[in-house]
């Protein structure tokens, strides 16, 4: 099927080689990283992990939200999504390869990144992290490849891959928990330690990852041949729109546990990031932002008229897609760290090699969905056309 | 030939996994309680313990003055790059903070005024139960079973910080950059660190081989103690007995072995 990768038009064409130049832009800075050390971004002794561990954590989530439309196809058959599914797994797969380029960028030593396979350490979350994400990269490869291609070729695909299929389901609720089982086992980080970390961050994946799926089929339908279908992206909007509610409720108990029982070690952090800590307050306007922003896209997706018509749909996914990545890209790992365990300030913005490095990463996730979703829509148009 | 060349690439996709594999077993089959295959070379004179630990007599440590020659000790002889201007990239191993920053869970708003401006002595804890050592995905920091020391391998380190989110007590510095030209006075006897490696304090383990007490102790003059939790005789055992000491944070179980008088 990677001939339908190579035949396209001239904007296909341009667009691969912007997305060249910015991964170029961002191996140049990256290589500037390697020589000086990670000092070139803006984290410190109290903020150890920054920009590249905030994005990562976020697109675990987007990869985790592509079972938004693997679950209802294969086990309610909900036959609509029989169109989409194969847009949620390759979504997927460009999730995992940023996570795992996100993951290299951030290490000190990558040369030894292999150490940890070599030194398999059961005790330590992120050796489990390693094994369901790149789990989750092989299920939707064998997956997505092996369906499309029986598509293609207009007959029911392999038997074998229906147990395939099931394991990926629950897979992907794991790949999120194990992410979030990172941050809220650490005594002492009280921001994090909350069990309801884990069903948080499912929700703002469950949010985060259907809304750009949306922007994704609406772009499809608008410059291909090939119609995801309204019935599709209404339905995605459903499970956004609750998604959404919950992810703000979620946020809203912690709020409550917080405040009402006055504890410190757990207003401090949620002071910080609303309100500011020792005049400190560079996230304050961010996180109103956030809270905004998905408020929006709670009244948007909510109100059937707004949720129906695709103009203000695409608004709803565009301030939701935002609203999250602030929330747990932004606030959920500065606002851990800040203030540190000897409760002084130390605030943590991202430098622009560091900007730099994860649009370059964000490239390379971009053009391998590009050419994934080439030959998505090539064999739709094929069979469908 | 097209199908012989799958089935290669199939038998070759196979043995792969197959080799990936076998480190994974082992570490199941281990349980992953062993520490790294390697050791710290002790002689004759070693001095040893069940679980060393670590009195600080803070009635004996009143200013910054007193302080500082331990804190130099250290600095000195583990070769911390103290010439490091910018504060995000700074390299502790023992450092000096006030009471409500040391003991962020037993502040007063009326506290005893000798107290309120004494200076204190934070380093590595050496937790009997350490956060750190249970997050490292790579066994570079792990506890000795010998003695308790929680010691770091600089060159398995991978530099995912992850032991840094899992200290509660900050004790963990990060190598953003190269190390070397910040360092004042080079010690051939101990090794310098690499950039995109983290370090601590390893309640200097080097110096125990050789029957040598930790540097600070040595010149602390007296006001910190040293010596093994487990044995009643032990100089911590009879100061624990005789006075009240803290700790902290240890309502997070992680039982730091570092006490303070206060």
């Amino acid at each position: 099927m990677l001939e339908l990768a190579v035949k396209g038009n001239k904007w296909y064409w341009g667009w691969l080689v912007v997305l060249l130049g910015v991964i170029g832009a961002g191996f140049g800075l990256y290589l500037m990283q390697l020589k000086f050390g990670l000092g070139i971004t803006g984290m410190s002794r109290d903020v150890s992990w920054g920009f590249y561990i905030a994005n990562f954590t976020y697109l675990v989530g987007v990869a985790a939200g592509g079972v938004m439309v693997v679950l209802p196809y294969y086990l309610h058959d909900y036959k609509a999504y029989g169109k989409i599914t194969i847009l949620g797994e390759f979504l997927a797969i460009a999730a995992i390869v940023m996570c795992l380029l996100f993951i290299m960028v951030d290490l000190g030593q990558p040369m030894r990144a292999l150490n940890v396979l070599l030194y398999p350490t059961t005790n330590s979350v992120l050796f489990y992290d390693a094994i369901v994400l790149n789990g989750y990269l092989f299920l939707n490869l064998v997956i997505g490849w092996n369906v499309l291609e029986a598509e293609r070729n207009g007959v029911h695909y392999q038997r074998w891959l229906k147990p395939l299929i099931y394991i990926s389901i629950p897979w992907a609720v794991s790949i999120h928990t194990v992410t979030a089982f990172l941050y809220c086992g650490l005594p002492g980080r009280h921001f994090w330690l909350t069990a309801i970390l884990a069903p948080r961050f499912l929700a703002s994946a469950f949010a985060a990852g259907p809304a750009l799926l949306i922007l994704l089929c609406l772009f499809i339908r608008r410059f291909t041949n090939f119609d995801p279908g309204k019935e599709q992206i209404q339905s995605l909007a459903k499970t956004v729109a609750y998604a959404i509610t919950i992810n703000v409720f979620f946020l809203l108990c912690e709020v409550f546990v917080a405040f009402y029982s006055q504890i410190p070690g757990h207003t401090t952090h949620l002071n910080y990031l609303f309100v500011g800590l020792h005049g400190h307050g560079a996230l304050v306007p961010w996180m109103w932002g956030s809270m905004i922003l998905m408020a929006t896209g709670i009244v948007l997706t909510v109100t059937p008229a707004t949720r129906k018509n695709e103009t203000s749909l695409m608004i709803a996914c565009i301030v939701i897609i935002m609203g999250t990545w602030i929330d747990k890209g932004l606030g959920m790992i500065s606002g851990g760290f800040v203030p540190n365990p000897m409760h002084e300030v130390n605030e943590y913005a991202p430098t622009m090699p560091e900007i730099g490095i994860t649009l370059g990463v964000y490239a390379v996730g971009a053009l391998v969905l590009t050419v994934l979703y080439k030959m998505a829509v090539g064999v739709k148009e094929e069979v469908h056309g | 030939m097209k199908n012989s060349r799958r089935r290669f690439l199939q038998i070759a996709g196979v043995s792969a996994l197959g080799l990936g594999a076998k480190p994974m077993l082992n570490a199941f089959a281990a349980g992953g309680g062993e520490g790294p295959g390697y050791h710290v070379a002790t002689g004759e004179d070693a001095l040893t313990a069940k679980q060393w630990a670590m009195v600080i007599d803070t009635r004996k440590l009143q200013t910054a003055e007193a302080l500082e020659p331990i804190v130099e000790a250290c600095n000195k002889i583990h070769n911390i790059p103290t010439a490091i201007e910018n504060k995000n990239h700074e390299i502790k191993w023992i450092w000096e903070t006030h009471y409500h920053n040391a003991f962020t869970d037993k502040t007063n708003n009326f506290l005893n005024e000798k107290v309120a401006h004494r200076p204190f002595l934070l380093l590595c804890n050496h937790c009997e139960n350490p956060p750190c050592v249970q997050a490292c995905p790579t066994k570079a920091t792990f506890k000795r079973e010998s003695d308790g020391i929680v010691l770091m391998d600089f060159h398995r380190c991978i530099g995912c910080r992850f032991c840094m989110a899992a200290c509660p007590f900050g004790a963990r510095s990060f190598n953003f950059r190269d190390p070397h030209p910040f360092i004042e006075e080079n010690n051939k006897e101990f090794p310098t660190r690499m950039k995109g490696v983290v370090e601590k304090c390893n309640f200097c383990a080097e110096r125990l081989a050789v029957g040598k007490m930790p540097a600070c102790v040595e010149a602390s003059k007296g006001a910190i103690a040293f010596g093994d939790l487990y044995d009643e005789h032990s100089e911590v055992r009879e100061l624990l007995k005789e006075n009240y000491t803290i700790r902290r944070k240890q309502t997070l179980g992680t039982e730091p072995s570092v006490y303070y008088i206060v």
